[in-house]
């Protein structure tokens, strides 16, 4: 456990000395907010759970690129730089290697996640929001940042090349997202498997509805660890190559 | 001691490296010698733990490259060719990771930074940012980083590679420090840099160890010098014409003549020096002296990567 917090320790410290990091966190959070007021705060009447809901949907939209963005050099960036044989031939495993680039990216992308809070509390000035609802949808918010920074981790493992690796994330996670759409055209019983891989419309949809369900978070927390697994057998098959 | 037992490395179908096995005793300087693609980054990197080998096995001090990587690689410090650096880091900070890294904890790193600092060459330069520094300053925190957990064998890829003249004295210098304390083994294809260097050479050709010994013990077997600089006192003609009827010599050439000293490039039929040693002395002429032209050691390594049957027999 040493070994992974020193690793997230220094990549962490590497993110606040750099520009880049607080640039996509910015951008995105200006776009956010830009959206959010466009979409949400108009003259319209509109219940304030339906505002904080679509704030969620919102933000799952932003925290998954978001996770995308700030994992997708995690590892990519470690080999192209060949920084890698400094962890590669250090006393510690792959796994330890592949949580601490990870724990990182997400620990950043939280950042981020607790950067959107002012909107909801605009909501909670001008109408009435449950604590609850908040509590839920930042739950889904928090395993989104999780699971989509350990897939961009595990596309970092598998190319040098950061752009490939960001490419290859966007890629899982669109599918990820369309399942849904997929599930309507195919027959039982591969529907069902192909609707539960669904992220948004079976899972994070009933956490940005402020339903918390122990179905949605065991998803969430199984696909994070299959993405960190496929990680670590990515960069051990380094060691062969 | 470190011992390499038939180790072989494929990529896919190519084959990298063939049954290596050597040994190489605590606390000597080892130079692997080998031209390029001969497989000596591949074995460096196995040897370092980085990679792992398609069949054989490494071990210090008696642990197993295979059975224990990440405790054989608490053994090993690496230098590659290029220093894996962080160069947001300062060198300070990179030290204190990669020793936390390697199993220092707060109290031995404080008592083990400021001697890796001073081995070397780096004290002052501990809140220097590390993407300011020079290539030879970097090079100095790639040894800092792979010493920091005071490892037993100490593996430096190509460490001159790159410097100028001046920074390669001070790496010559700081390497012969550092053996006394570590094993090391060196790679390079700069022959003179190993000659200066190392207590003991092998040498790779196409993936196999083609010899091993000392330096003495691989010229004696593969060095054959037969052209030579001659540098007589007394008459330059007298000692042109000596030479010239001596029937083991093929061809001379003079060279520079001055303050009674003459030069000439004499190429024999066989290496055997002795014979015009005598034949100028027997003439009454001084031998100032009797050297082979080229470089042996590199007339060596080209008879033991040149053609392996001839090398290994």
């Amino acid at each position: 456990m040493k070994a992974v917090l020193l690793i997230a320790q220094r990549d962490l410290a590497a993110w606040f000395k750099g520009w880049l990091g607080f640039v996509i966190i910015a951008a995105l959070l200006c776009l956010m907010g830009v959206v959010f007021q466009a979409t949400a705060m108009g003259d319209r009447s509109v219940l304030s759970s339906k505002v904080v809901t679509w704030f969620f949907w919102l933000g799952f939209g932003f925290t998954s690129a978001a996770g995308v963005f700030l994992s997708m050099g995690s590892l990519s960036g470690e080999v192209r730089s060949q920084s890698i044989v400094t962890l590669f031939t250090a006393p510690i495993s792959e796994w330890q290697i592949v949580l601490g680039k990870w724990l990182a990216s997400f620990a950043f992308v939280l950042v981020f996640v607790g950067l959107t809070f002012h909107m909801p509390l605009l909501v909670a000035v001008n109408g009435s929001v449950s604590g609850g609802h908040l509590l839920a949808g930042y739950l889904g918010l928090v395993l989104t940042a999780g699971m989509m920074t350990a897939i961009g981790t595990f596309t970092s493992s598998l190319t040098r090349h950061w752009l490939v690796a960001g490419i290859g994330a966007g890629l899982i996670v669109g599918l990820l997202v369309i399942f849904w759409w997929f599930a309507d055209k195919i027959q039982p019983p591969f529907s069902d498997v192909v609707a539960y891989l669904s992220v948004y419309s079976k899972h994070f949809d009933d956490l940005a509805h402020g339903t918390i369900n122990t179905r949605s978070i065991v998803y969430f927390v199984s696909m994070t660890f299959l993405a960190l697994l496929g990680a670590r057998v990515a960069l051990g098959a380094r060691r062969w190559r | 001691m470190i011992q390499v037992t038939a180790l072989t490395k494929y990529y896919g179908r190519t084959r990298a490296i063939h049954d290596l096995s050597f040994t190489i005793e605590s606390g000597t300087i080892a130079g692997f010698l080998g031209p390029n693609a001969a497989g000596k980054t591949t074995a460096l990197k196995i040897l370092a733990g980085y990679l792992l080998p398609t069949s054989g096995n490494v071990s210090v001090s008696g642990i197993d490259l295979v059975a224990a990587p990440e405790k054989l690689r608490a053994h090993i410090g690496f230098l590659p060719e290029d220093p894996p650096l962080y160069d947001e880091m300062t060198v300070g900070a990179y030290l204190g990771y990669l020793g936390k890294l390697r199993g220092l904890d707060g109290g031995a790193l404080k008592q083990r930074l400021p001697e890796v600092l001073e081995q070397s060459g780096l004290v002052g330069f501990e809140q220097r940012v590390i993407g300011t520094l020079s290539l030879g300053f970097r090079k100095r925190v790639g040894i800092a980083q792979a010493i920091v957990h005071d490892p037993e064998l100490l593996i430096l890829d190509e460490p001159i590679s790159g410097l100028d003249p001046v920074q390669i004295v001070e790496m010559r210098k700081l390497i012969r420090a550092l053996g006394g304390k570590h094993t090391i083994l060196i790679s390079s294809h700069i022959l003179t840099e190993v000659e200066k260097t190392c207590d003991h050479l092998l040498v790779l050709a196409r993936g196999e160890l083609v010899a091993t010994g000392t330096e003495d013990e691989l010229l004696a077997r593969f060095s054959r010098s037969t052209r030579f600089y001659v540098v007589v006192r007394g008459d330059a003609a007298e000692a042109r014409s000596v030479l010239e009827a001596a029937p083991l010599v093929q061809q001379v050439e003079p060279g520079r003549a001055e303050r009674g000293l003459a030069t000439f490039a004499v190429t024999l039929s066989d290496d055997q020096p002795e014979q015009i040693a005598a034949l100028l002395v027997g003439a009454g002429l001084g031998l100032h002296r009797l050297e082979p032209a080229r470089n042996e050691l590199e007339q060596a390594f080209v008879a033991m990567t040149g053609d392996r049957k001839e090398a290994t027999a």
